[in-house]
């Protein structure tokens, strides 16, 4: 009840609802959440069950030009399954993709930030490793580490593990943003004098970290978190469009992209054009509501 | 020692080193590189006493390592040198552990009552936290009930607990600061300049509750401040420091009468007086930097009666009539 | 006598969300040539508001409701942008809190007093830093040509603050506006500087407006004295008269809660209670919550007229 109060006393709800790019943007991502989640209800075909699929519906044209069907309202891909189904299956797979990979940088990066801000000996090396780890690109060590697994696995087994691995891979790519965004937060937070309070209390370090330090340090790391999602839904995109990414009998929105890619100079468009909208969509109404939330924590930016 | 003193500070120094990483230990000048450390000297070599019961006020401009020597006593700042007793028992060596019976007995009030409170919890758990960490016996009930007393003491009402700092002024956080430092019952307060932040009318409730719950909680308080007018009529004694030294350390009554080194006489004179037209007693001159202190009296650089001897023997506390302490030269040869 | 300023019943307003605030309530106040004003008040009372609304300064969300500023005759509330610039930092200047905040620490001392002078005149340049050091000699810088060429941080707080008044005397402003110049400077640094002050303006005959917390620093510097308290002035009069016999309960309290006032027992006089912010600005008189002498009369809102103690006092209860 408290923190309902809270929020109906706060101004988020006043300038959420008086900028229409922050509350367009919302509903946009949350009817597409809630689309990509609900998929297995709504979709009109399960591209995932093989006896719906029919070959030889394979490369239909969307249900408006003159040889599209009705039972396929965007088309069908090369196996001849339904575009929008596939589609909103795969949204879902890139949103869990994204957001799971933002959960681990988040956790290693919470945890790296707080250690190395709080605690000053462990400050050089963690920051040390951060660096280390920023001077490898996210694709690097994703072909690195897919590569070696589809080796080690082979093509096959690989498909199973495709999801987690490419959560792991992109969540251990960027954790140091986290940890120095977190880090920068530590360092301006540690010298103010309620920390001092607690520590003339007698408090313990873990718990002036975590009961007094990281609330504080939290409004940075929203900000970075939908950002983030963004880049962990391109970059997932990006390794699915290189081949490392999803297979092609489970596809999220970037293995769509490259399966029409091979077919789009032969008239096809479809099948690369429509996921490629949606990607653009959902990015784009992530960052729009990550940039608003920035400005909303930031009134110095923001009331002018 | 004096059965009566509850804190003794003795020849306390605490320098910080500012020199960064190891790289930036290295100096390039004359063709040759070298290795040296920046090091800020903040306190060299205090020393007080404060008297179970009494308030000690510490006095000096921004830069004089009063705040740090508040720190220090309290063990947020390792001591490079000095001992800090409390009632017989040296704590400037213990371990965290060892330390935490004196944490209940010792307490802080702070400068900034915007920064010196967690934005993120409620009034409540700030006054809980303490009590829940050195009595973790007591019952829920009990807590509560001791959070709701101490409010009632600093004049807050109880039913606020569930408000969050943001919601109260710079005078009631304070006093919520002040609530806090009461939880654990403590003997000993060190306030950081408790009022500096603050409005005047705000300032005098301020003071005056602090007054109050001396009295009624036998408290012993070790008083910053950077304004010599604010601690004339709260204080016992006061300690005038300049550049990490103590100058004067007297009876309050004395040193605003009959003040001895002459930087106590300027920072004096330099308290503007209500209606009164100016006629104070100019100091030229900055003050030097802590990292490169003047050799000799550190005041020697704006000092009007500095001579030869003041620029190269650093001066020792003398006792004067009436008990004061001053650390001059002038005053020892009965030039000034 | 000549008017410099005249300020009548001006009205600031804020704008949040669909609440307006007053900052500024209906405030008349006049400072004669080379008069030396102290406008005086806690943190919220709308000192500082009123100072930048003299020059026009107020930023959104603020706006000037009505009133009018008149600097010599001329109505300069009314000023477009353009010719509001050529009244401030030029006949008007201001001096600010803190010196590290107005001086821009990647320009010299030079560069930016320079600006200054080119922004309002234009001259040779060796005139230009002639008149650079003749304003650097007045606040007693010493060796001005060398410091010309330093950059802020190579300043003291006390030197950066007389570099800011050298600037602000560089187009000699026949009104310096300064907005508690002292109060992030050291007692005998804050000393200087108010001595400076209170030289330069009797030798370069400028009017002053001292806006500060401070009841002790007005006092000695200052002819005349308004005393604000939520958005109001409260009282106004002759310094000397106002110091030795105030009339308003607010005046009253502020100056019995200076130390040097305390009682014999060390007990400072307080004024229970806290300012009420612009939203709760009680009807009526706006002090009436906080004041022992409150009667039914203080319901409806006193206006600030002269009573027999020769100061302006909005109170019902002053005869």
């Amino acid at each position: 009840m408290a923190f309902l109060r809270r929020i109906q006393r706060s101004d988020f709800i006043y300038y959420f609802f008086r900028d229409p790019v922050a509350y367009i943007s919302f509903f946009i991502l949350l009817a597409l959440f809630v689309s990509a989640f609900a998929a297995p209800l709504i979709a009109p075909h399960n591209p995932y069950d093989p006896t719906t699929i029919d070959i030889m519906d394979s490369e239909l044209p969307p249900v408006w030009s003159s040889e599209g069907s009705a039972r396929f309202l965007l088309g069908t891909d090369d196996m001849g399954r339904d575009m929008l189904s596939t589609m909103l299956y795969g949204m879902r797979i890139s949103i869990i993709i994204g957001l799971g990979a933002v959960f681990l940088q988040a956790a290693i990066g919470i945890v790296v930030g707080l250690l190395s801000g709080y605690i000053r000996r462990l400050d050089a090396i963690l920051m040390r490793i951060a660096d280390v780890q920023l001077s490898f690109s996210t694709y690097m060590i994703a072909i690195f580490i897919g590569a070696t697994f589809q080796m080690m696995f082979g093509v096959a087994n690989y498909e199973k593990i495709a999801a987690p691995l490419l959560i792991f891979i992109i969540g251990l790519a960027e954790w140091p943003q986290y940890a120095r965004t977190v880090r920068a937060s530590v360092l301006a937070e540690r010298r103010k004098e309620y920390v001092e309070a607690a520590r003339v209390i007698g408090l313990s370090r873990l718990r002036i970290m975590w009961r007094h330090i990281l609330p504080n340090t939290l409004s940075p790391v929203l900000v970075i978190s939908t950002v983030q999602v963004a880049n962990a839904i391109m970059s997932e995109a990006a390794l699915s469009f290189l081949g490392l990414g999803m297979p092609q009998n489970k596809p999220s929105l970037g293995s769509l992209i490259t399966s029409g890619f091979e077919y789009i100079f032969s008239g096809t468009w479809w099948i690369t054009i429509f996921p490629g909208i949606l990607l653009v969509v959902l990015v784009l109404v992530i960052n729009l509501l990550g940039d608003w939330i920035r400005d909303y924590l930031n009134p110095k930016l923001y009331k002018g | 020692m004096d059965p009566l003193v509850l804190v003794s500070i003795r020849n306390l120094v605490k320098r910080f080193d500012i020199t960064g990483g190891w790289l930036d230990q290295f100096r390039f000048s004359g063709g040759k590189i070298s290795k040296e450390r920046t090091v800020v000297r903040a306190v060299n070599g205090v020393s007080i006493d404060v008297a179970q019961g009494e308030t000690v006020s510490v006095v000096g401009e921004s830069g004089c390592g009063k705040s740090t020597l508040a720190r220090t006593v309290m063990g947020l700042y390792p001591a490079e040198e000095g001992e800090v007793y409390y009632k017989n028992t040296r704590i400037d060596n213990l371990s965290e552990a060892q330390r935490q019976p004196f944490r209940a007995r010792m307490q802080m009030v702070f400068q900034d009552p915007y920064a010196s409170l967690n934005p993120r919890m409620t009034l409540g758990e700030i006054l809980r936290e303490p009590i829940r960490f050195h009595q973790p016996k007591l019952d829920k009930g009990a807590v509560a009930e001791k959070v709701a007393l101490v409010m009632e003491q600093v004049g807050i009402d109880p039913d606020w607990h569930t408000r969050y700092p943001h919601e109260l002024s710079g005078g009631q956080r304070q006093r919520i600061s002040i609530a806090r430092a009461l939880t654990v019952e403590p003997e000993f307060i060190v306030a950081d300049e408790p009022i500096a932040a603050l409005d005047v009318s705000i300032q005098a409730q301020i003071l005056n509750l602090m007054m109050d719950l001396q009295e009624q909680n036998n408290l012993t308080y070790l008083f910053i401040s950077h304004d010599l007018s604010v601690v004339e009529h709260i204080s016992k004694r006061v300690a005038v420091m300049y550049l990490g030294s103590m100058c004067e350390l007297a009876q309050a009554e004395e040193l605003f009468q009959r003040p001895r080194h002459p930087y106590t006489q300027a920072l004096l004179s330099a308290i503007p007086k209500l209606g009164k037209a100016a006629s104070h007693e100019k100091l030229t001159g900055d003050v030097p930097s802590p990292i490169n202190l003047p050799p000799g009296c550190v005041f020697h650089t704006r000092c009007r009666h500095a001579n030869d001897r003041c620029r190269l023997e650093i001066p020792q506390l003398l006792t004067v009539e009436g008990g004061t302490q001053v650390a001059c030269h002038g005053v020892e040869e009965g030039r000034l | 006598m000549d008017k410099l300023l005249t300020i009548n019943n001006l009205n600031v307003d804020f704008t949040l969300r669909s609440t307006t605030l007053r900052a500024v309530n209906n405030v008349s106040l006049s400072v004669n040539k080379s008069e030396r004003l102290g406008i005086v008040g806690e943190s919220g009372a709308g000192k500082s508001v009123l100072g930048f609304s003299i020059i026009n300064l107020i930023s959104k969300p603020g706006r000037i409701a009505s009133g009018t500023v008149m600097l010599q005759g001329e109505e300069i509330s009314s000023y477009t942008y353009e010719q509001m610039r050529q009244i401030r930092g030029n006949r008007i200047s201001m001096i600010f809190q803190d010196p590290m905040m107005t001086l821009n620490p990647v320009l010299t001392i030079g560069e930016q007093m320079r600006e200054t002078i080119n922004a309002h005149a234009s001259m040779s340049a060796a005139d230009v830093d002639a008149i650079c050091l003749e304003k650097l000699r007045k606040v007693y810088i010493p060796s001005p040509e060398k410091r010309l060429d330093q950059y802020p941080h190579e300043f003291s707080g006390g030197m950066r603050q007389r570099i800011i008044i050298a600037i602000s005397l560089l187009t000699n402003p026949s009104l310096i506006i300064a907005d508690e110049p002292t109060t992030a400077l050291d007692v005998t640094i804050q000393a200087e500087i108010m001595d400076l002050l209170l030289e330069l303006c009797e030798t370069e005959h400028m009017g002053l407006i001292l806006i500060t917390h401070d009841l002790a620093v007005v006092s000695q510097v200052t002819q005349r004295i308004a005393v604000m308290y939520a958005g109001s002035i409260v009282e106004q009069g002759a310094t000397e008269q106002l110091i030795t016999n105030p009339q308003h309960p607010y005046t009253k309290g502020l100056l019995g809660a200076l130390p040097q006032r305390a009682s014999r027992d060390g007990r400072l006089n307080q004024i229970p209670g806290v300012m009420p912010g612009l939203a709760k600005i009680p009807e009526g008189c706006s002090f009436r919550n906080r004041c022992s002498l409150a009667a039914d009369i203080c319901l409806t809102q006193p206006v600030l007229e002269e009573k027999t103690s020769g100061s302006q006092v909005a109170c019902h209860m002053v005869k």
